[in-house]
């Protein structure tokens, strides 16, 4: 039976590269790109592979379309076997001067989103005996830059969270585990200027940027048979920056 | 031996990993009190899911899961009212 895998914000560069690695893995892994505003990047892959590739309404801050997103993988293949939180955005600014709307929409997307997703498929992986949950946080939660304060408290809430729910359904073989990746050349470092990425890249011992298919590859592991007595864990991917 | 009651206990075994036989649950030994099988909230969800999959036993609240899984006799009454066509709380 093929597994089902539901990659949430999978309209952007990591979520794309998550989706390539589990295609890649195996011709058995069939998945499911959660997408709301921006899709075309997503309606492109879920063209180009109709048979493994499907796309999915999900607006991760709204229970009630992870209820209709969950309720549509589970009446068409039967099982949803791995759930990828990977949505999430930033809207910086220094605490004294940030909004209201870019605090709350910061938290409802990157926190509030991962615990929707997580509830959402708890009582399906439960009652299957296996599941797998992998939640992508950010080195931000670790070492808070300034101007991060909604970003790196969300993505550190992810992380609490992940420890405290895997420990809820270990023993119904469902493991729940984060990923904290640091710099990763995707969309989301467009606003830095060349002066910016040349300083950043100085500060990371490896001296680049990690690539989404660095951050996919571990995804891809933390799904796998493998993986199985790794719960609760968080795994920072940051070329040493830490 | 009650066949449904002998399920339960075997489903709970299997689904909670007990260290025990199903024979060594009584059918009054209350679920989650430390005098009885002093199992705790985490057992409760899993075994709450585990009911619901196996015998089709919704517990739509806290209050109704507390009165139906107090013993292996109250969730067989649960499981026997709703095969009779009843609610079971």
């Amino acid at each position: 039976m093929p597994r089902q895998i539901l990659i949430t914000g999978a309209n952007g560069g990591l979520g794309l590269a998550i989706a390539h690695a589990f295609l890649s893995d195996s011709i058995q892994s069939e998945v499911w790109l959660g997408v709301h505003r921006n899709r075309e990047d997503a309606t492109q892959l879920a063209a180009s592979d109709p048979e493994r590739v499907h796309l999915v309404d999900l607006d991760v801050t709204d229970p009630k379309s992870w209820t209709t997103a969950v309720n549509a993988i589970i009446e068409s293949a039967g099982t949803l076997d791995v759930l990828v939180n990977n949505a999430g955005h930033h809207q910086d600014s220094l605490l004294a001067t940030m909004s209201d709307e870019a605090w709350r929409g910061v938290l409802d997307t990157g926190l509030s989103g991962v615990f929707f997703g997580c509830r959402a498929v708890s009582r399906i992986m439960m009652s299957q005996h296996q599941g797998r949950i992998i939640n992508i946080s950010s080195l931000s939660a670790l070492l808070a830059p300034a101007g991060q304060a909604n970003y790196a408290a969300a993505k550190a809430g992810v992380l609490g969270l992940t420890q405290s729910f895997s420990k809820e359904v270990a023993r119904a073989g469902v493991t729940v585990n984060s990923i904290c990746p640091g710099y990763i050349d995707t969309a989301a470092l467009a606003d830095m200027n060349p002066d910016q990425r040349q300083a950043a890249k100085a500060r990371i011992p490896m001296r680049r940027f990690g690539k989404p298919e660095e951050i996919a590859a571990a995804v891809v592991f933390l799904a796998s048979p493998g993986a199985a007595y790794i719960t609760g864990s968080t795994l920072k991917i940051d070329g040493g920056l830490f | 031996m009650d066949p449904l009651k002998q399920q339960i206990r075997e489903l709970m075994v299997t689904e909670l990993m007990l260290p025990m036989s199903p024979e060594e649950i009584s059918d009054d030994a209350i679920i989650f009190s430390p005098q009885g099988l002093a199992l705790d909230s985490v057992d409760a969800l899993q075994l709450v899911v585990a009911l619901e999959k196996k015998f089709g036993l919704k517990l739509p609240d806290a209050d109704s899961a507390r009165t139906i899984l107090h013993s292996i006799d109250t969730i067989a009454e649960a499981i026997k009212s709703i095969e009779a066509g009843s609610s079971p709380s």
